[in-house]
């Protein structure tokens, strides 16, 4: 059955579907409900919810948790996310695997609580040290979100890596009919041979980002770049909507995807032909994809809540075989269809 | 079909909260919903909004440029969004607070006196379901039934007593509105 729900409930409630029990975190808008909603469900389950003292402990709680072997999460947003980074870096080195949703405002600095995409850059290439990767999964409807959140806790075990759940305040704070996904149960759940659980009976086993060898240390920073490899060839995930006849294709996600799928359709009605390619994995992005299809289509443009962060792998895909476009608003001005149906038309009028 | 709703008001209106009942109804009916609210540093006394978009195919743009319906909950709410109401557009206006017509002659306007029916019924609170009534009158699209469901879902883990109430304020609301 359908329930309405605002998008921070829907994934936290998934999250606890897909076998979550740790939870951490420290309330901030325009994510708080799933804070919020976390205190009052965790107890339910007979899982933790513990509110940190800043975003800044919340991570170290992860680290710690996530040591352990289990499914462990938190959720901020862009302000709290920035303060995460140094332990998202250790946490990184240490091949850890833990969700983390970011429900991204206007910046940068405290900026305010609207909508945004400006934590691009931030997310995909690394705000914390070091030659790291993160998984970085976007969604664009609150059903794609809340069935992510299995796929997210899968994909961070099987590699051992953090997964960034990036999405705005507006997936935060809008409502929409979502069928909850079915339960994993956490006793199903096979402890990994990495987990440090005590060393009763077993051998020590070690979880560190630290070597003080250069040589040691490289030799771990060849295995992460040995995963990173393997989920850049095997995890790619877009999806493609109406490009075949485009004469202009428009790349965005999350949010900004689902507004121009409007756009398509006005756009269509007054005969211009328009589709979509919406990366879902921001990291790996499709560079591969969006290649091929950029060698059939004149024009791209780019729409991102930002002034401009997404596009710098537009055109790396692209290469100069069509040209790329940019419209972009940010602060937390969310772009209306109106804007990007006009922006469109000065490109191909 | 897509239609596109903007709620506004003063903040204790209950715009908000009339939004997410016509969302949670519609769902009930089957259609696809999304509800956006403005959540800036609003306040009780500031100006509220909300965006409900309702469709029988899925709903890509959970914003919108030019609404089909404008309900106003006061004059500043009035003034605002009639600039972007489409041509033939519905504004339903809670004729309690707002003392005067808007100013577009290609709209069709309609008008409850939200205040003055809820404190009929007893509950000053009520105004924003006595217009959920009207919207739903007017413009057909949510019924009694699922309105009444969309109560259930949202209070009866609260009080059955507000289920009623609410339910009863929508009623009024629906034969109470005029053209």
């Amino acid at each position: 059955m359908k329930m309405l729900m605002k998008g921070t409930e829907a994934i936290a409630e998934a999250a606890i579907r897909a076998g979550c029990r740790l939870y951490f975190g420290y309330p901030i808008t325009p994510q708080s409900e799933l804070t919020e909603y976390m205190a009052k469900r965790m107890p339910e389950v007979k899982g933790t919810f513990l509110q940190s003292e800043s975003e800044v402990a919340t991570v170290n709680m992860l680290y710690g948790a996530a040591c352990t072997g289990r499914k462990v999460m938190t959720s901020t947003s862009s302000p709290g996310f920035s303060l995460m980074q140094e332990g998202i870096s250790y946490m990184a080195g240490a091949e850890l695997p833990a969700i983390f949703i970011n429900v991204m405002r206007g910046g940068p600095g405290l900026g305010d609580i609207q909508p945004s995409q400006s934590d691009y850059f931030q997310s995909t290439k690394g705000g914390g040290h070091g030659d790291y990767r993160m998984i970085v999964l976007a969604p664009h409807t609150l059903q794609e979100a809340t069935n992510m959140m299995k796929e997210a806790f899968d994909l961070a075990f099987k590699y051992r890596m953090l997964v960034t759940i990036l999405v705005d305040g507006m997936i935060g704070q809008m409502m929409e009919p979502v069928e909850l996904p079915e339960w994993t149960k956490p006793e199903e759940f096979e402890e990994p041979n990495w987990a440090l659980t005590g060393a009763n009976g077993r051998k020590p086993r070690k979880v560190t980002s630290f070597d003080l060898d250069p040589y040691e240390l490289e030799k771990m920073n060849l295995r992460y770049q040995e995963t990173y490899k393997k989920v850049s060839q095997n995890e790619v995930k877009y999806e493609e909507f109406k490009i075949e006849d485009a004469e202009i294709t428009v790349v965005a996600y999350g949010t900004m995807a689902r507004i121009v799928k409007t756009v398509i359709d006005y756009a269509r009605k007054s005969g211009i032909k328009v589709g979509l390619f919406r990366p879902i994995t921001l990291w790996p992005f499709p560079y591969e994809r969006l290649s091929e299809i950029s060698k059939n289509v004149k024009n791209i443009l780019t729409v991102e809540m930002s002034y401009g962060q997404m596009v710098e792998d537009v055109k790396l895909a692209v290469e100069e075989k069509s040209d790329v476009h940019f419209y972009g608003r940010s602060a937390g001005v969310v772009p209306t269809p109106a804007e990007i149906l006009d922006a469109i038309k000065k490109i191909v009028r | 079909m897509i239609k596109s709703i903007i709620i506004a008001g003063f903040g204790g209106q209950g715009v908000m909260l009339m939004g997410k009942i016509i969302a949670e109804a519609a769902m009930f009916e089957g259609l696809n919903v999304t509800w956006l609210p403005s959540y800036g540093p609003e306040m009780r006394g500031g100006t509220a909004n909300c965006t409900v978009v309702i469709g029988d195919e899925p709903i890509g743009s959970p914003v919108v440029d030019f609404p089909d319906v404008v309900i106003a909950m006061n004059i500043p709410s009035m003034m605002k969004f009639e600039e972007v109401l489409k041509k033939d557009g519905t504004m339903l206006i809670n004729s309690s607070v707002i003392d005067r017509e808007p100013s577009r002659k290609d709209i069709k306007v309609s008008k409850i006196d939200a205040n003055k029916i809820a404190d009929t019924i007893g509950n000053s609170k009520v105004l924003n379901m006595v217009t959920l009534g009207a919207f739903a009158k007017i413009t057909g699209l949510i019924k009694i039934e699922a309105i009444g469901k969309a109560l259930e879902e949202t209070f009866a883990s609260k009080n059955k007593k507000l289920v009623d109430l609410n339910l009863q304020a929508v009623e009024h609301g629906m034969k109470s509105v005029t053209d």
